[in-house]
């Protein structure tokens, strides 16, 4: 893993936020995302968790790595326990709770993921097929009842199926427990689609921090970064381009179709 | 027509194993033929047996009924393995898991040295082959200083080195960022194009298959749908019931279709849809 | 990764040197004989000797001289162990009394002997590495085993051990720093507790990283396989090993001075 040096980054992010994270590869956001869980800690600056200096030599660490739970990129490739029951549980073991209590844990940390518990608990991990094998690892994190969750690019390697299962799990887990999801993604159509706001690192700094209609107001910007914007963003823009008087803060396909039904004067 | 490449004849395969820990997913009486200079992209859900089709290409497997030609040769017969795998060059998913050298250089010589082939002869073809994937000025590196694009783009040229008539990509691409994936899609292109190697590119991308002469979809085993691939997107129903994506563009000429408005079928890509909505340019 | 950044033995600075250009097999005999010669020196004019020769090879060499210092970092403990343990131990004439500690001429003079041996040891060894490329030192060792081959040494493979070696442990060692922070963020500890609980704490670490290794050999297996290797078998190189006059002249020049070195002095 390379370090990317981060500079002079301000930045808040309120509870029961869902933020996407994106830039080009060795911009930083591996980094900062650990940053937020003290896993590195800055040269200079403050970083604060729930009022929390994680700078301060007597911030029990351990605790901040509770509230906020990091999934790594590929994090099937980091479990270990002989059952499902262990690899889950390892979190929640590690925060000190009882046998009783891990157990229950896992059990709400597989439903979330939508894996059964009663028929999976002694299976090994080693066992399950790529994706599930992911959900165990996310569960793993989860089940130590984060109040933040940041993923890195956790749908990379997937198939469409398997992307859209693992996104829609994150959604629920924002929507129904009011989490707050810091997502690093590649993905301009799954940022479009799921967050609330976007940040755009370049060479370890904030470039740009808004909506996501805002962000991808400035196509031409992340095109200079070698990023793209969704792609029917990008036929709104072109549409202009050609003289059309659409509107082009449109995210979605179905925005799409009701507006270019609208300029083309088209009758329902 | 041609004479084929590539030619499965009834092809079968049972559920087995290549490796341990690695399984690999049934094939169903597989009939397909790849033409020399072709780019044929293979679609399909993780398990569709995309991967077991591109492993019996290279005899990695070989059918358990059925038969698999490459140019004259049968991937069964024990005696053709090695002359096989030298026309047909296979990439794979890791970036990191198949550069076996500690530079650049003496990974793309790897293939050429297993063939027996003189010293002087490898250094030519290792200029080459680099020189095809633009990646030259990085011969002196050592593969983990590169980036994933990069590292695929040296895995491609240890076959190009290796001078296969054909190359199979079983998803290249899929551990990649956006970056890494441009690259190593306008390397596999421009070789299509400008060296006439066929390709076979395997992957769940469907932004990486609107340029292939010919889509396969694949489905539990079997061939699920085939033909150009504005044939293959307009079956956008059957696309989503396979659990394919379906880009953005080619899914809003559905919709705009299904209502009755005039928008072709299969539109591929934000060029065709902007030309059917301001056609006076 | 830090931990392992200090570590110079067994890297490798490019050049385009008289050392760099001579031919690993050449290197490879050069450094055995350093070795022995080493071993045979009894007085201080012999050391001076070979360290003479060994400043005369890192001068024709162009590496910058604190690449050279700084291989012996990682070897300071072992080394002020070895030269004190022979001051205090060594029986004699006492020239200076610290509390109970006796130093005695003796002492002093193996000291100093035993202390400049292994540094210039591990001078003259890490100059191998630092003027030979791992392919060339891989090279080198299966041309040198190859004649073993008729008594069972396996000399291809066991080069290509090496080059695999070589090519992934820059990444398993990214691999272990990655799984360590992944476990951390999950509230593991691998600093505190006693001897049992911290080789406990490491099963996390070790098991991931293990099975791991496995599917990377079993991709990299394949992966071979499928660019047509069977082995050393009717395999040829992309270099070959060619040994030029100036190897000639390198090899006579060693000899002679080991010679004398070992026997005169």
């Amino acid at each position: 893993m390379v370090k990317v040096a981060l500079s002079d980054v301000n930045l808040e992010i309120e509870a029961g936020e869902f933020v996407g994270l994106i830039g080009p590869t060795g911009s930083g956001k591996s980094t900062l995302v650990q940053h937020f869980n003290g896993l590195i800690l800055p040269s200079s600056g403050k970083v604060y968790v729930d009022g929390v200096d994680l700078t301060k030599k007597d911030t029990q660490l351990r605790l901040i790595r509770q509230k906020v739970g990091l999934v790594f990129q590929y994090p099937e490739h980091q479990l270990f326990g002989e059952t499902i029951l262990e690899d889950v549980g390892f979190g929640p073991r590690n925060g000190g709770l009882s046998d009783g209590e891990v157990e229950e844990r896992v059990r709400e940390a597989l439903e979330y993921v939508g894996m059964d518990y009663e028929s999976l608990k002694d299976r090994s991990p080693f066992e399950l097929s790529g994706g599930q094998k992911r959900r165990v690892a996310i569960a793993g994190v989860l089940a130590m009842r984060p109040s933040v969750l940041i993923l890195d690019e956790p749908t990379a390697g997937l198939d469409p199926q398997g992307r859209e299962e693992i996104l829609s799990e994150i959604k629920r887990l924002h929507e129904e427990r009011g989490i707050t999801v810091i997502l690093v993604t590649h993905s301009m159509e799954d940022v479009a689609r799921l967050v609330d706001r976007i940040i755009v690192m370049e060479r370890g700094c904030v470039a740009l921090d808004g909506t996501p209609v805002e962000i991808f107001r400035q196509a031409d910007r992340l095109q200079d970064m070698g990023l793209g914007i969704p792609q029917i963003t990008e036929l709104m823009r072109e549409l202009q381009a050609q003289g059309l008087d659409v509107n082009t803060d449109i995210l979605r396909v179905e925005q799409a179709e009701e507006e270019i039904i609208r300029i083309m004067g088209w009758q329902k | 027509m041609a004479k084929p490449l590539i030619r499965f004849t009834d092809v079968s395969f049972q559920y087995g194993r290549i490796h341990p820990g690695e399984t690999s997913a049934a094939l169903h009486n597989i009939n397909l033929e790849v033409y020399e200079h072709e780019f044929v992209a293979v679609l399909g859900h993780n398990g569709s047996g995309k991967s077991t089709l591109a492993k019996h290409v290279n005899a990695l497997l070989i059918p358990t009924s059925g038969q698999v030609m490459v140019s004259d040769l049968d991937t069964s017969d024990q005696d053709k393995v090695w002359e096989i795998r030298q026309q047909v060059g296979m990439v794979f998913q890791n970036p990191d898991n198949q550069l076996v050298a500690t530079t650049v250089e003496e990974d793309v010589a790897f293939g050429p040295e297993n063939l027996g082939i003189p010293s002087l002869e490898i250094q030519k073809r290792v200029t080459e082959a680099l020189q095809a994937v633009d990646m030259l000025d990085y011969r002196l590196h050592s593969p983990h200083q590169l980036s994933g694009g990069q590292k695929q783009r040296v895995a491609i040229a240890g076959m190009i080195s290796m001078r296969p008539k054909c190359i199979v990509l079983d998803e290249p691409t899929a551990m990649l960022d956006p970056e890494g994936r441009r690259e190593v899609m306008s390397t596999i292109h421009r070789l299509n194009k400008e060296e006439g190697i066929t390709v076979l590119h395997i992957t769940h991308h469907m932004d990486e298959v609107i340029a292939a002469d010919r889509v396969i979809v694949m489905d539990q085993g079997r061939i699920a749908l085939q033909g150009t691939p504005r044939e293959v997107f307009s079956n956008v129903d059957l696309l989503r019931e396979l659990h394919l994506d379906v880009p953005q563009v080619t899914d809003l000429a559905q919709r705009l279709r299904l209502k009755g408005y005039p928008i072709q079928e299969g539109t591929l890509t934000v060029s065709e849809m902007v030309m059917q909505l301001c056609p006076s340019d | 990764m830090s931990m392992f950044k200090n570590v110079t033995i067994g890297q490798y600075i490019p050049g385009n040197s008289v050392i760099h250009r001579l031919d690993p097999r050449t290197k490879i005999l050069a450094t055995t004989l350093l070795i022995v010669v080493l071993f045979m020196v009894k007085s201080a004019i012999g050391y001076a000797l070979v360290a003479l020769g060994i400043a005369g090879v890192i001068w024709a060499s162009e590496i910058p001289w604190r690449y050279v210092i700084r291989g012996l970092r990682p070897l300071l403990v072992i080394l002020i162990l070895t030269v004190s343990l022979h001051l205090f131990m060594t029986e004699g004439r006492v020239i200076l009394q610290i509390w109970f500690l006796k130093v005695t001429w003796e002492g002093l003079v193996r000291g100093l002997m035993m202390g400049s041996r292994l540094i210039l040891l591990i001078v003259g060894t890490s100059l191998l590495t630092l003027t030979t490329s791992p392919i060339q030192l891989t090279d080198g060792i299966e041309s040198l085993l190859t004649p073993g081959k008729k008594i069972g040494i396996p000399a291809h493979e066991l080069a290509m051990m090496m080059t695999i070696a070589l090519r992934f442990i820059p990444t398993l060692l990214e691999e272990t720093e990655k799984i360590m922070k992944a476990q951390m963020a999950r509230g593991a500890d691998f600093q505190s507790g006693g001897i049992m609980q911290r080789a406990k704490s490491l099963v996390p670490l070790l098991v991931p990283l293990f099975v791991n290794a496995f599917r990377r050999a079993d991709d990299l297996a394949i992966a071979m396989e499928a660019r047509g290797y069977r082995g050393g078998e009717g395999r040829t190189k992309f270099r070959e090993l060619k040994l030029q006059p100036m190897d000639g002249v390198a090899i006579t020049i060693v000899v002679s001075f080991a010679v004398v070195v070992g026997v005169f002095f």
